[in-house]
């Protein structure tokens, strides 16, 4: 898995750590190990890891996250420059109910 | 007989508050991989088994050669797993036929709910991403069938990769279902379930062994298949021109090996990339697209033998350069749609490099190509 990391600082992700009230939701949701505890509140780990799929914001009771979330996926940027329905992408259902994790998840 | 009068009084009393007067709607029970119905104080629900069967595994592999795989999924709402009891776990799903085959398929004789979110035939991750495995969908779906009535435990056990849609603090605050966010495989779902719903570091991880990623081969090839036939078949026509013999010769060498060439570089960016995404140099992926593009052309231009003195066989090689490359950087940019690690601000980043040079190569390509028809 060592060369399976993305582009380095490109990620949207923040965490305002003042607000977090360290319920760890985020430790739980996010599939790339981003975040983790410092005494009793959440920091990141590891940004460069993060996917931006936004389950940490959408999860964050105190809404102290930010991330910009959407699928990383070529044939969606293509699409939304050619005035493509900007929101369908690999995974849209004209087009791929697969997508990404193929059949890892449930 | 006081026991058993008192579920059919608190139910009589459930129907007559008006917002649930109407009939809890559960799935049909003939779909054809329902094995049996569960008869409950609500209605009678669909049960399925752990067992695929040749059909559902012939679903699936059609599903994943593209065939009828935009209409792949169930009927939304509640099933039952063998058979569950008010003490059963309730797992939920999207209505894509093979997520649902797969956590099925990853849980033998255990006995407990499956609840199947309306998600269009879309799977966890993607319909989380777009919102429809998401959190109104979950409340609804609860409400719906009456799972209050049938479970006295208030636990729901979400895929994790379900959580980019779902806010697990609303779900509680408007259900009163407290949300358990369960590993990201199925397969891990049984430890999950026996460890008393604690998930370890590395169920919580996502991956991207070569077996994921080689499943993916299919769909990548199939989505291939149309601009690559137009775009040999071009060759192929324009591979007669120019040349030392007549056309039919000249098509049966050049145009020949223009078909290859171009099936050479679609093989390096839809299959060779997945399978070698780890050991290709960069971190982009039009990047790590390029390299084996580069590798696959060159080992494709010595079995042809290139005469390197005669000009028109320079010019041809140096166009394969160009285009097998091209081609293969951009579907490779492509499968990060397909891969589990790459984020939508890196994907726009690569483009913006990536896009204008693959574009470019592509036609400077195809020009020095038709120069080497034309002058030879």
């Amino acid at each position: 898995m060592n060369n399976l990391s993305y582009l380095k600082n490109v990620v949207t992700l923040k965490l305002d750590e003042n607000k977090c009230t360290g319920c760890g939701m985020c430790l739980e949701v996010c599939p790339h190990q981003v975040f983790k505890m410092n005494g009793r509140r959440a920091i990141i780990r590891n940004r460069d890891a993060c996917m931006e799929c936004g389950a940490c914001r959408k999860n964050c009771p105190a809404e102290a996250i930010y991330v910009e979330s959407g699928v990383g996926c070529a044939a969606a940027v293509i699409n939304s420059l050619l005035g493509k329905n900007a929101a369908a992408c690999c995974c849209g259902p004209q087009t791929n109910p697969e997508g990404k994790n193929s059949g890892v998840c449930y | 007989m006081k026991n058993l009068t008192l579920p059919v009084i608190q139910n009589n009393f459930n129907c007559c508050v008006p917002v649930q007067s109407a009939q809890p709607a559960y799935p049909s029970i003939r779909q054809p991989f329902v094995t049996g119905s569960l008869e409950t104080t609500t209605g009678i629900l669909p049960r399925v088994s752990s067992s695929l069967t040749w059909a559902d595994r012939r679903g699936a592999m059609k599903a994943r050669w593209g065939v009828g795989r935009m209409n792949y999924s169930l009927e939304p709402g509640l099933y039952a797993l063998n058979n569950p009891d008010a003490n059963s776990p309730v797992l939920v799903t999207a209505n894509y036929k093979m997520s649902f085959d797969k956590l099925r398929q990853a849980l033998p004789g255990r006995n407990l709910w499956i609840l199947v979110l309306d998600t269009k035939g879309i799977n966890v991750w993607c319909a989380a991403g777009k919102g429809t495995f998401g959190t109104q969908e979950l409340i609804s779906k609860i409400e719906n069938s009456r799972l209050k009535e049938m479970v006295t435990h208030r636990k729901i056990i979400l895929p994790q990769l379900g959580a980019p849609g779902v806010a697990a603090h609303a779900i509680k605050k408007r259900t009163g279902f407290t949300v358990y966010y369960g590993p990201i495989r199925a397969r891990d779902v049984a430890a999950y379930l026996d460890s008393g719903y604690k998930a370890d570091a590395k169920m919580r991880t996502m991956t991207f062994p070569l077996k994921d990623r080689a499943v993916l081969i299919p769909i990548e090839l199939v989505e291939v298949i149309k601009p690559f036939s137009l775009l040999a078949l071009t060759f192929l026509v324009l591979g007669g021109l120019g040349g030392p013999g007549n056309y039919w010769a000249n098509l049966t060498n050049f145009g020949h090996f223009a078909v290859v060439a171009l099936a050479a570089a679609v093989l390096a960016g839809a299959v060779l990339s997945p399978l070698l995404l780890p050991y290709l140099p960069g971190r982009a992926f039009s990047i790590k697209g390029f390299s084996i593009g580069i590798i696959t052309a060159i080992f494709l231009l010595y079995l042809r033998g290139v005469n390197f003195s005669a000009w028109p066989d320079r010019i041809e090689a140096l166009a394969w350069l160009f285009i097998i490359p091209a081609i293969a950087s951009f579907l490779t940019m492509n499968f990060t749609g397909a891969s589990t690690y790459t984020s939508i601000s890196g994907v726009k980043k690569e483009m913006r490099f990536a896009l204008p040079i693959q574009i470019c190569a592509a036609i400077g390509g195809t020009l020095l190509w038709l120069t080497s028809r034309v002058i030879s």
